[in-house]
């Protein structure tokens, strides 16, 4: 693909992202979501408003959630990106894609990635506790479609199998 | 038979690829030669454009054209190669046509660059000198103008003619209520903003579309570009929601599509959340609602009156006022609808178009109508029971609605209800309950369809259509699994491609009906195959066999009454020395039967909000939809388009409102943290149930699922807020300054 050789200050920007050392050269105002998309080609991550409100975008940097269209690339050198794609794959999802399809957590589809990458933050973060909870801290991913009662039912499933988990430890 | 996938509960067969992000939406195929466009909207509303200056976009490195009204290629200009499937009378707007403004928002011109990043910049640096002329975006202002469609749009029935006297009926009616309804303006804002990326392909194009329908786009761009039928191949295997946005091919795509011809290779559109804001949506509509009644809550008299917008280009239309006339028995009924030119872009089919919008003025009228008469409005509903499509005078296909009413309010508790405005608390919160109808058509269109079965034992089945979310790929799945007694993992499926067998547009709610008839006729034709080699093989067991005599299940054709007789799918094919077999089907809706009855499908929702008092916030803390929709096909699926539904009847009911700015001729607040919808934090506890309903439009019995959930909810939910709080909201959405 070509890029804008002579584009001025282009920046070499290296990320590890899904584990993968990732070094690229940048233009200054990429976004860590365009970079995953149109230069990764990973497009499980997606773009809705490209603006900070509706948490398509949502990848784990460092291991938190974040809104990848409000990050610049070059303000993350260095970092760990995980995106959906790192998460899991068909043959072998992980606990939180397997409770999204078992609970018929999305309809599109189109925001499903970011829900399922804040799912994950929020359980890590630790403060849900009840399904009033899981919908207040999940409110930065907005689904058009409407999935939000299955998705909250996929959530809480997940996480009452880790807290069972963890008593029977 | 051994019980089959039909009927139960199947989660997606897509589900995998859409949880692990592998799904593909249109802006998101990579090309090796591959550009990026972004567009520049217009900043005037009407007007026209006086000069550009591209300097210092065209310094941009990386710019590779400015497409303007000035430097485009050739588009036949001729309005009948515009119209597409979903087009409404009148000349469709055509991007970079000329340089007149008729919308704020319009396309303006076309940046074209190496990078996204590169495009983005110079877009911004674009200048455009207009010269602008007074606009009115808001219908209100345009009443006295209202008009009478000349030309009808195709697929929508304009307003029966009356019936009885309504006006007499309505003066001498003992109880009488009448108001005037609107609800604000909506964008239907998928979560996947509109994106085409065309690839060229040596003066061939692959068009990845985010439309309702691939054959849609393909004739638009066979016919707006004038390219041979071969040269153009249109794909949308995902799309990431359109609730109606998606069923005419948008701007974007004649952007990409000329960019792609002038510059000889792939080029992508995808449009901001901004600019999600600069074409169709749900018209702004004024109703007027009178109904009489005698003392005891039965219909006298309704008469519904509206006018709606639409551009100054088209005349877009739907159904607003006849589910006025459909929904209860009523001797006496007006019903009107009118058209109103606003300098807007086209208005379109959203979710339940014109039924959303009419059915709530309806059901929020006869809320009131209950309140005048002291009847109970569940009871007021059921005393008005409609037992024959009137408008039509036609019997109903089949209609379970009474069962909705009685299972909705037994699941919901509509008993505790008291009946005075008000009277229920908790806490600090005022409680209302409130019940609504809904309705809506159940339709089908003519399908095509093709099943191959492999040597493997693997069946395909092949179709056009479309899947916005709806669950299309999983109910024909089922559909073809339980054909052919085969487990759905041995089933492919394959839409969203125009070089399948035809489909036109997913939408109205016709899909799973007509395509899920054209797959099971299409397996039908099949088994009949398969039938033919199993008994032309050597010593076959199956030698006399007919096709009623037979089962398939388990891969295997057998002896219904010896299933010890059978032989394997791929024993078949390989005797007949066939690789693949397969059979092709056209489905079209019995017109028989639709001449004879009345079809549609039913609600009946019930709300229960919670209103700060002080506050004036309103919560819907729960929803019961209770849905007679004919045979459901997917208890998962179906589920989960009702409560989409619900939750955007949630939205209209409280949060969703595009403002016009009536000095500026636009939309203010076109972004998500302006235009709310509803998120997790607004959506509490929904319960969706499905009735038993027989119906015989087709063999499934399929009435299809997409509308009727949005259908009456904002109407139920403004109806608990009355009750809760005493006061009739009768603009939506139910903002907290309307009760405070
Ligand atoms: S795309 Fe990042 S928040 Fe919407
Ligand atoms: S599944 Fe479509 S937006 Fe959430």
């Amino acid at each position: 693909m070509v890029y804008v050789s002579g584009a001025p200050g282009a920046v070499t920007v290296s990320l590890t992202v899904n584990g993968k050392p990732q070094t690229l050269s940048v233009a200054p105002s990429t976004t860590v979501l365009d970079l995953l998309r149109e230069r990764l080609h990973l497009t499980g991550t997606k773009k809705g408003c490209d603006q900070g409100q509706c948490g398509a975008c949502t990848v784990l940097i460092d291991g938190r959630r974040v809104n990848s269209c409000l990050q610049l690339a070059v303000m993350n050198d260095g970092r760990e990106i995980t995106t959906i794609e790192g998460l899991g794959a068909p043959g072998g999802l992980h606990p939180m894609q397997e409770a999204f399809v078992a609970h018929d957590a999305f309809q599109c589809g189109y925001c499903t990635p970011g829900q399922i990458c804040s799912a994950v933050a929020l359980l890590k973060e630790g403060r849900a506790r009840t399904r009033a909870e899981i919908r207040e801290l999940m409110s930065g991913n907005l689904c058009r479609c409407g999935a939000y009662t299955n998705i909250v039912d996929a959530v809480e499933a997940v996480m009452g199998a880790g807290a069972s988990q963890e008593a029977a430890e | 038979m051994p019980e089959g996938y039909v009927g139960g509960a199947q989660p997606r067969v897509d589900g995998p690829l859409k949880v692990s992000g592998l799904a593909q939406y249109a802006g998101e195929f990579p090309a090796e030669d591959l550009a990026y466009g972004v567009v520049v909207s217009s900043s005037v509303a009407k007007g026209r454009i006086l000069r550009f200056d591209l300097e210092a976009a065209r310094a941009t490195p990386g710019v590779v054209a400015i497409l303007t009204h000035k430097d485009r290629p050739t588009v036949t200009t001729d309005a009948e190669s515009h119209q597409d499937q979903a087009a409404p009378p009148g000349l469709p707007f055509i991007p970079l046509l000329d340089e007149r403004i008729v919308y704020s928002g319009q396309p303006v011109a076309l940046v074209v660059a190496e990078t996204f990043e590169a495009a983005r910049g110079a877009a911004a640096l674009v200048r455009v000198e207009y010269e602008a002329e007074p606009a009115v975006v808001d219908v209100a202002q345009r009443r006295d103008s209202a008009y009478d469609p000349p030309e009808k749009r195709d697929g929508v029935p304009p307003p029966p003619p009356p019936r009885g006297d309504p006006d007499g009926a309505f003066a001498a009616a003992p109880v009488k209520v009448s108001g005037d309804y609107r609800i604000a303006v909506e964008h239907h804002n998928p979560m996947e903003p509109h994106a085409s990326t065309v690839f060229w392909r040596g003066g061939k194009l692959v068009v990845h579309d985010k439309v309702q329908g691939v054959t849609n786009t393909k004739a638009f761009v066979v016919n707006m570009f004038g390219l041979p039928e071969d040269d153009v191949r249109v794909l949308s295997p995902f799309v990431g929601g359109a609730f109606g946005s998606g069923l005419r091919p948008q701007y974007q795509l004649t952007l990409a599509v000329m960019a792609a011809l002038r510059l000889k290779r792939s080029v992508r559109v995808t449009l901001t959340r901004d600019q999600m804001f600069t074409f169709t949506y749900r018209p702004d509509t004024l109703q007027t609602v009178a109904l009489g009644a005698g003392p005891d809550g039965r219909l006298q008299s309704i008469r519904h009156d509206a006018i709606a917008c639409t551009s100054t280009y088209e005349d877009y239309q739907e159904a607003v006022v006849n589910w006025s006339g459909l929904i209860y028995a009523c001797d006496n009924v007006s019903l009107s609808y009118r058209l109103a030119k606003v300098d807007t872009a086209t208005p379109g089919d959203m979710r339940a178009p014109g039924a959303t919008t009419g059915v709530y003025a309806l059901e929020a009228a006869i809320d009131e109508l209950a309140y005048a008469a002291k009847v109970d409005p569940l009871e007021l509903r059921l005393r008005n029971y409609a037992e024959r499509d009137q408008n039509d005078d036609k019997p109903f296909s089949s209609k379970e609605l009474r069962a909705c009413y009685e299972r909705g309010a037994e699941a919901f508790g509509w008993s505790r209800r008291s009946p005075e405005p008000r009277s229920m608390r908790e806490g600090r919160d005022l409680v209302g309950l409130g019940v609504a109808t809904g309705c809506w058509e159940a339709m089908m269109q003519p399908h095509s369809a093709r099943a191959t079965l492999t040597a493997d034992g693997k069946l395909e089945v092949a179709c056009a259509t479309a899947d916005i979310g709806t669950g299309t790929y999983t109910i024909l799945a089922q559909i073809a699994a339980d054909a052919l007694g085969l487990p759905i993992d041995d089933v492919a499926v394959r839409i969203g491609d125009s070089s399948l067998p035809m489909a036109p547009v997913e939408g109205g709610s016709w899909a799973a009906a007509s395509a899920g008839s054209a797959a099971q006729m299409a397996c039908a034709a099949l088994r009949e195959e398969i039938l033919k080699h199993a008994r032309a093989m050597e010593n076959s067991p199956l030698a006399n066999a007919a096709l009623d005599h037979v089962v398939f299940s388990g891969g295997r054709v057998a002896r219904a009454d010896d299933p010890a007789r059978s032989i394997s799918y791929a024993d078949a094919l390989k005797s007949a020395g066939r690789e693949r077999i397969e059979a092709k089907a056209d489905f079209a809706p019995d017109e028989e039967f639709q001449k004879k009855f009345a079809a549609y499908t039913h609600s009946a929702v019930f709300a229960e909000v919670r209103v700060d008092e002080e506050l004036g916030v309103v919560r819907v803390t729960r929803i019961v939809s209770a849905i007679a929709a004919g045979k459901i096909l997917n208890q998962m699926t179906a589920r989960s388009q009702i409560l989409g539904g619900v939750v955007m009847g949630i939205g209209m009911a409280l949060h969703e409102e595009s403002m016009p700015d009536r000095r500026l001729g636009r939309f203010m607040n076109h972004n998500f943290g302006e235009y709310h919808i509803p998120s997790h934090a607004d959506v509490q506890d929904i319960e969706v149930i499905f009735v038993d309903e027989a119906d015989e439009a087709n063999p499934l019995g399929i009435k299809g699922l997409g509308e009727i959930g949005i259908v009456g909810a904002a109407a139920a939910v403004a109806n608990a807020v009355f009750h809760a709080t005493g006061k009739r909201v009768r603009d939506l959405p139910i903002t907290p300054d309307k009760l405070l």
